[in-house]
């Protein structure tokens, strides 16, 4: 079983002010719980159920996820460039894996 | 060999069989209970939110939805949450975006699953306890060729 | 003028574009699909695309080498390959595609067991190889070993089959451009794949896809890695000259 990839775009540099486009994939089937195999049993539900942001160690974006939400979500959202530091991607799942992506953002005057 | 109840739900699920639940479906009904519940009964206003996502979609399994809000995304006036709510899926409640003022524009993205032809909410939630919303239709069709597994 | 007649036809009989090439399936879809393939920051495809990137410095087997002990940076040493598949193994005399190709390195200079087809290693190792030639137009060889294999998947192509008795042909070639059910019909030339389909909620082979087509006249689905796929995804690619490889591309 291969482990959750993530893939974040976002860019390196900022000034101070911009607004960046942050672009976010992860790889997950989003089974919805409702389907069953090929003898009838329910296949059980097993999702992302939580996207959360941090910027320099503040809470900026978080997405709560259902099985209505695609498989292999797809979610851009914006952030304000204030000062560098990291940002940190946080995906939680149903069955309580984590996975984590670090970015760095330079941010100019 | 699909089961009765697969050809039910099927025949008014537009063939996403996949998608049908063991147990009930959202109603428009259910989804304004979903909205009462998210709003406490404050008046839901049209205007201020746009919800893009296309008239037609290919396949229900991914459907690209954006929602902006207008609001200078500021410490006293800011967007809280972006719900997206449906009216024909199994549940009502599809997901909730949480924004803050370092969010710095009120616009997000993602793909969603539509188990049917429906109309889709997004209702914003403002900082100062205002409620906003807009809808759109969407045609959900099948893929022509699908595996048959 | 009969021997221009004759001509004509025969280019025509070949089934190959002689002219421009034909337009690729991306070219059918909506404004929301064409954009989110070519974002690759949005394309889902790409998630097995970076995973590619990572088994292929990955070591294995009895000889401990990865791809990257014998091709190094496959930015460079991948550059054009998938545009010439399927092609012929000199050594064997098989028509492999590029699927097949990677197995055999992986037995013959890994040392090492091959991947099971849609596997998501085969398919992250395959759309990692496509992509390296994405933008680059297909060119396969069908003259010389490749000839016999050619002549079985165009006659194929051209049979009708299943219980619906269509052949490739009657859609992808009299039928494409117009609808099939919420689809519009493509020419069926398989330069996306391995591709994204939504209908999967995974990237998938082109053997995937010939068997959904094979389903979809409810005629017998060969196997994955087939001669008969083999000889049709030959076949496919000639039809598709000139077209860009798009993997990992987006469908419905």
């Amino acid at each position: 079983m291969a482990l959750a990839k993530a893939r974040v775009s976002m860019p390196a540099q900022a000034r101070k002010g911009e607004i960046i486009e942050i672009k976010t994939l992860i790889r997950h089937r989003m089974e919805t719980g409702y389907r069953v195999d090929s003898v009838g049993r329910n296949i059980p539900r097993y999702i992302v159920t939580r996207l959360s942001v941090t910027y320099a160690g503040d809470e900026i974006f978080q997405m709560d996820f259902t099985q209505g939400v695609s498989a292999n979500p797809y979610v851009a959202f914006p952030a304000r460039a204030a000062e560098s530091g990291d940002l940190v991607f946080t995906w939680e799942d149903s069955e309580g894996e984590v996975t984590t992506v670090r970015k760095t953002l330079t941010v100019t005057d | 060999m699909p089961t009765r109840r697969q050809l039910i739900a099927g025949a008014g699920a537009a063939g996403t069989l996949a998608l049908v639940p063991l147990r009930g479906i959202a109603t428009p009904s259910l989804r304004d209970k979903v909205l009462t519940d998210l709003t406490g009964g404050a008046a839901v206003r049209n205007g201020r939110v746009s919800l893009t996502i296309p008239q037609l979609a290919e396949n229900g399994l991914s459907v690209y939805t954006t929602v902006e809000v207008q609001s200078p995304m500021t410490d006293e006036d800011h967007v809280r949450k972006i719900h997206i709510l449906s009216e024909r899926n199994p549940i009502a409640h599809l997901l909730t975006w949480h924004l803050t003022p370092r969010t710095g524009l009120a616009k997000v993205s993602t793909n969603i699953r539509l188990a049917a032809t429906q109309q889709v909410t997004a209702l914003a939630e403002m900082s100062d306890g205002t409620f906003w919303q807009d809808r759109k239709e969407v045609v959900v069709t099948v893929a022509a060729c699908i595996d048959g597994r | 003028m009969f021997r221009a007649v004759l001509l004509v036809s025969l280019v025509m009989a070949t089934g190959v574009a002689s002219a421009d090439p034909l337009p690729s399936g991306t070219a059918f879809q909506s404004e929301n699909l064409k954009t989110q393939q070519a974002d690759e920051a949005a394309n889902p495809g790409m998630l097995w695309v970076s995973e590619g990137a990572e088994l292929w410095g990955r070591r294995a087997g009895g000889a401990e080498k990865s791809c990257a002990s014998c091709h190094n940076d496959a930015s460079a040493s991948m550059k054009g390959v998938a545009t010439r598949y399927p092609k012929v193994d000199s050594g064997s005399g098989k028509l492999l595609n590029l699927e097949g190709r990677i197995n055999l390195c992986r037995s013959e200079h890994q040392k090492t067991a091959a991947f099971e087809y849609e596997s998501d290693e085969l398919l992250a190792l395959t759309a990692f190889v496509a992509r390296q030639s994405a933008g680059m137009p297909i060119h396969a060889a069908i003259d010389g070993p490749a000839k016999p294999f050619y002549e079985k998947g165009r006659a194929l192509f051209h049979q009708r089959q299943g219980q619906l008795n269509l052949s490739c042909a009657q859609c992808h070639v009299d039928n494409a451009g117009k609808s099939l059910r919420g689809d519009t019909i493509s020419h069926g030339l398989g330069n996306g794949y391995p591709a994204y389909r939504l209908e999967w909620q995974t990237l998938g082979s082109l053997h995937r896809r010939l068997k959904s087509c094979s389903f979809g006249v409810r005629a017998v689905r060969f196997g994955y890695g087939s001669p008969e796929y083999l000889a049709l995804e030959l076949y496919l690619a000639a039809r598709a000259k000139g077209v860009a490889v798009e993997t990992p591309a987006i469908r419905p």
